[in-house]
């Protein structure tokens, strides 16, 4: 006898929306950590600093996030001598992950600010850590809301990839339905809806919010 | 820290490993090529097509853009059969890219085509160039060589995205890599030098693109032919 897909599977499906959203959560902020150290040593002024992290942010954009997963999935096996369970490795690999792009997007909204903003606040004596904390980075700030909030589209969707080493979250528990209902028409479009109910908003947050920085800085765009 | 690392043992499959990522090149290539031309009539679509089209073209660009592709590749594998339609595995799993670079192709597209200003277009059919013509020789060409950089590391994201084929058994170099370790029980150093390769992989096309924008672009009497 096969379960149909009804309710209950259902809130199944919905109810590991919560892992993919605290995964996504868990990553961004451990990303924002760890892309913020990026994007400064990106831009700092000393050439070693700024390779180390331009290294950092390729090698984690250069290779696929399924293999980032595993190597974290395994090598913390490695190091600890035991098979540890799948939250630490997709905790660390999302991390690192988001870091390297959290990292580039802020380089860029550093750098867009006008140099001449940094060699007035140097003429007004202020120290390299006073010209980041008072000028430089309260505007870009601002700029790199758009982006960052573009890229939370790509970690919800990213988060996805971790179903593939047994982390139960949404495409994960998409699976476990599929295997119990044979009914992968119903179950996989429901699956899509639900990231789509939650990534479509951010991404016409990203648009709009983009538009309004747009139009206050006075860049006119044919789009 | 007791851990023995054996690297030799990957050595010893590095013929199978080549074999993964040439493979891997392989379909990322097919899929962009395909997945080029389905943007290329979607851009059309959005730029010139009635309003019903256009929609249609919209709802397809964000259905896309806002759902994980694994999940895509399970719906073309897993759900598409039950509605009698069957591939097999490398055949969805390139059906899956192609869609898929095809929606983000459709959007770097329009962003250089909305780039063009308004002015050379109406200058274009005011000379008597048809619509499809005005849209190829003075839409397109200039659009593409704007976002080209968006579309070379849309190709290196499709690259590295296509490693999540190998859930639905499609044979690249993740794949590969796979069964590989399962029967070597190395899956540390199996893992750690195919992410290696995915990365020497992006590195080279990065290079490549690089090339081939000089050539295509940069030469000429006005350093561009666009």
């Amino acid at each position: 006898m096969n379960r149909t897909f009804g309710m209950s599977e259902l809130l199944f499906i919905v109810g590991a929306l919560r892992w993919t959203l605290l995964l996504s959560l868990v990553a961004f902020l451990g990303g924002g950590a760890v892309g913020f150290v990026i994007a400064i040593l990106r831009t700092s002024h000393s050439r070693i600093l700024r390779w180390l992290a331009a290294g950092f942010i390729q090698l984690f954009q250069g290779t696929p996030v399924l293999l980032q997963l595993f190597l974290a999935y395994y090598g913390l096996a490695v190091l600890f001598q035991v098979q540890v369970d799948a939250w630490p490795a997709v905790a660390v690999a999302f991390t690192l992950y988001s870091g390297a792009f959290l990292g580039e997007i802020w380089r860029g909204s550093i750098q867009a600010i006008p140099r001449t903003q940094w060699e007035a606040s140097a003429c007004l004596s202020l120290g390299y850590f006073q010209q980041l904390r008072h000028v430089i980075l309260p505007q870009a700030m601002r700029i790199s809301i758009p982006p960052t909030v573009g890229f939370l589209v790509q970690l919800v969707k990213g988060t996805s990839v971790a179903a593939i080493i047994g982390f139960v979250e949404l495409t994960r528990a998409g699976q476990l339905m599929v295997n119990v209902t044979f009914q992968p028409m119903v179950v996989y479009p429901v699956v899509a809806m639900l990231y789509f109910a939650v990534c479509w908003p951010l991404s016409l947050l990203s648009r709009t919010l983009e538009k309004r920085i747009d139009a206050d800085i006075g860049v006119k765009r044919h789009f | 820290m007791h851990y023995a690392f054996h690297f030799n043992v990957v050595w010893e499959h590095w013929r199978d490993l080549a074999e993964g990522a040439w493979l891997t090149i392989r379909l990322s290539a097919l899929a962009m090529s395909f997945g080029l031309a389905v943007a290329t009539v979607c851009a059309y679509a959005k730029a010139a097509g009635p309003a019903p089209v256009r929609w249609t073209v919209a709802a397809y660009v964000e259905a896309i853009r806002n759902t994980p592709f694994l999940v895509q590749i399970f719906i073309v594998y897993f759900s598409l059969p039950t509605l009698g339609i069957s591939i097999d595995a490398n055949e969805a799993a390139l059906a899956a890219m192609v869609v898929n670079f095809g929606a983000y192709g459709t959007e770097i597209l329009r962003a250089g085509i909305e780039s063009i200003p308004h002015g050379q277009v109406e200058a274009a059919r005011a000379l008597g160039l048809s619509r499809l013509q005005t849209f190829v020789h003075v839409m397109l060409f200039p659009a593409v060589k704007t976002v080209y950089p968006a579309l070379s590391s849309q190709f290196i994201l499709l690259m590295l995205a296509s490693s999540v084929v190998s859930t639905i058994s499609a044979v690249e170099l993740t794949a590969v890599t796979n069964s590989l370790q399962s029967t070597t029980f190395r899956p540390f150093e199996f893992y750690f030098v195919s992410t290696g390769i995915y990365l020497a992989m992006s590195l080279g096309f990065q290079a490549v693109f690089g090339a081939m924008y000089w050539v295509a672009f940069m030469r000429g009497p006005r350093g561009h032919r666009a």
